[in-house]
């Protein structure tokens, strides 16, 4: 993740962006997993974090902020703080904050695991919402396949240290996704092969990789 | 069912809240009323403990003749002058002490070398570079706020966390906007501190300032009196200095709530 953010440089290979880079607009915003929203910023100062450090001026900064915030369903919290509000909320604000730079890529490192399992679900359903009104593409990491193949397109799953692609796995789902998909035959052929990956995996133990 | 008869039980009894403020003003006004009326009845002679009334009295006295504002203005000039060139130097380099590592290097060894020093040790050497006007005792004062402030802002910038570091890093944000943006309001909290901190110190330093080289101030009007016997108008010295430190306080508190919303009280 931090690689793709160009956070960290890559030890090997390289970071490809399909498409060239839009002006004015970066190549990846992060959603964080424990949220990392500014405490002294309300939450529209949150969402205009990232579109002041790409130099918008403040009528444009305030429309966007405004758009995403009705977008992410937080209309009528603009002016409090991320300490008022519920951590499904916060990540919302979050959420906002990172679509509002307009990114290529969305970038979400295990974005709900810090919310309690009802939460989480919620969230998981109104992101596939953002998605559907927004069509942005989105990296998104978790531990927890059930998720990762309701949510993806595909699945790319990767082996324990070092962390390889072992495979690249298509959820096979239709779109917009619903709760109900959770019972049909290719979720569950899709998890469980996921699932033997992983397996085969903790077999080998921490001390090798598969060679 | 033994769980069930657990919610039953009392709840247990918290210690007790604050009582209201009007409480505890009562305290302060007995000790007065005491006060006053140990004097009313001689049993401490006026030389060494005027009455409150008395000490009313003469602060409205010397506020008639216009003495009182001549040295709570010299006082405060000093105070305020002082306060604000040692707050503003010791948060500028706190700042830089705090985020660069170079200026670290640098000043942490000076900064802790000097810090232990007292300032009102430095006045003769002060009245001996600046003279014995207005610019030592502005400067004693300045340094004394300086160290609190300094290593407060330097801990508070240090303190700044990491995650919103990198989340201002990864949309987008240089260097300058960092430090603006995250470090300084992080530091704020810290920086407060400093200022109460610093307030006290300024105070002490004003009235020791006042005491060595001075012709007017609160400083000089309470070595004064006291030289010359007037005990009441010691007390009024007194009083005055303990309003400032209430004030200064309270103010900073206040303005601590305005500039920082986002901190739960």
């Amino acid at each position: 993740m931090n690689i793709i953010a160009g956070l960290l440089p890559a030890t090997g290979g390289a970071v490809h962006f399909e498409g060239a880079g839009r002006p004015g607009a970066p190549l990846t915003a992060t959603v964080f997993q424990e949220f990392a929203l500014f405490p002294w910023r309300t939450v529209r100062g949150n969402v205009e974090f990232g579109l002041e450090e790409l130099g918008l001026p403040a009528a444009d900064r305030a429309e966007r902020a405004r758009r995403y915030l009705d977008l992410t369903e937080l209309h009528g919290f603009e002016d409090k703080f991320p300490h008022q509000l519920s951590g499904g909320m916060r990540q919302r604000v979050g959420i906002a904050r990172a679509l509002a730079v307009d990114p290529a890529v969305l970038l979400m490192d295990e974005p709900f695991s810090a919310l309690d399992a009802q939460t989480r679900t919620l969230m998981m359903e109104e992101l596939l919402g953002i998605w559907e009104r927004t069509r942005k593409s989105i990296a998104y990491v978790t531990h927890n396949i059930q998720e990762a193949v309701f949510m993806a397109d595909r699945v790319i799953v990767l082996s324990r240290r070092p962390g390889r692609v072992m495979d690249v796995v298509r959820s096979g789902l239709t779109r917009p996704r619903v709760e109900a998909q959770f019972a049909e035959p290719a979720f569950v052929a899709t998890s469980e092969h996921i699932w033997s990956l992983i397996r085969s995996q903790a077999r080998v133990g921490p001390a090798g990789g598969a060679g | 069912m033994a769980v069930a008869r657990g919610h039953r039980a009392p709840p247990r009894r918290l210690p007790r809240a604050p009582r209201a403020p009007a409480v505890r003003a009562l305290a302060l006004v007995g000790l007065v009323v005491l006060w006053e009326l140990f004097t009313r009845l001689g049993w401490v002679p006026a030389l060494f403990l005027p009455s409150p009334l008395g000490v009313l009295a003469e602060l409205g006295d010397m506020a008639r003749s216009g003495q009182l504002f001549v040295h709570v203005a010299a006082s405060l000039e000093r105070l305020l002058a002082g306060f604000a060139i040692g707050a503003a130097a010791g948060v500028a380099v706190g700042v830089l002490v705090g985020f660069f590592s170079l200026a670290e290097a640098l000043g942490q060894p000076l900064i802790a070398a000097t810090f232990p020093i007292p300032k009102i040790a430095l006045l003769p050497l002060l009245i001996l570079w600046l003279g014995i006007g207005e610019m030592s005792k502005v400067t004693v004062i300045a340094l004394g706020v300086f160290f609190p402030m300094a290593i407060n802002t330097a801990t508070g910038v240090r303190e700044a966390d990491p995650l919103l570091l990198r989340a201002a890093v990864a949309f987008g944000a240089k260097r300058w906007s960092v430090i603006r943006k995250v470090i300084v309001p992080s530091a704020l909290p810290m920086v407060f501190a400093g200022l109460k901190l610093g307030a006290g110190t300024a105070l002490l330093l004003l009235v020791a300032a006042e005491m060595i080289g001075a012709d007017s101030g609160i400083g000089f009007l309470v070595l004064q009196a006291g030289n010359l016997m007037e005990t009441t108008k010691l007390m009024v010295g007194i009083v005055i200095l303990s309003l400032l430190g209430v004030l200064s306080h309270w103010g900073l508190t206040r303005l601590e709530r305005a500039v920082i919303p986002w901190r739960r009280t």
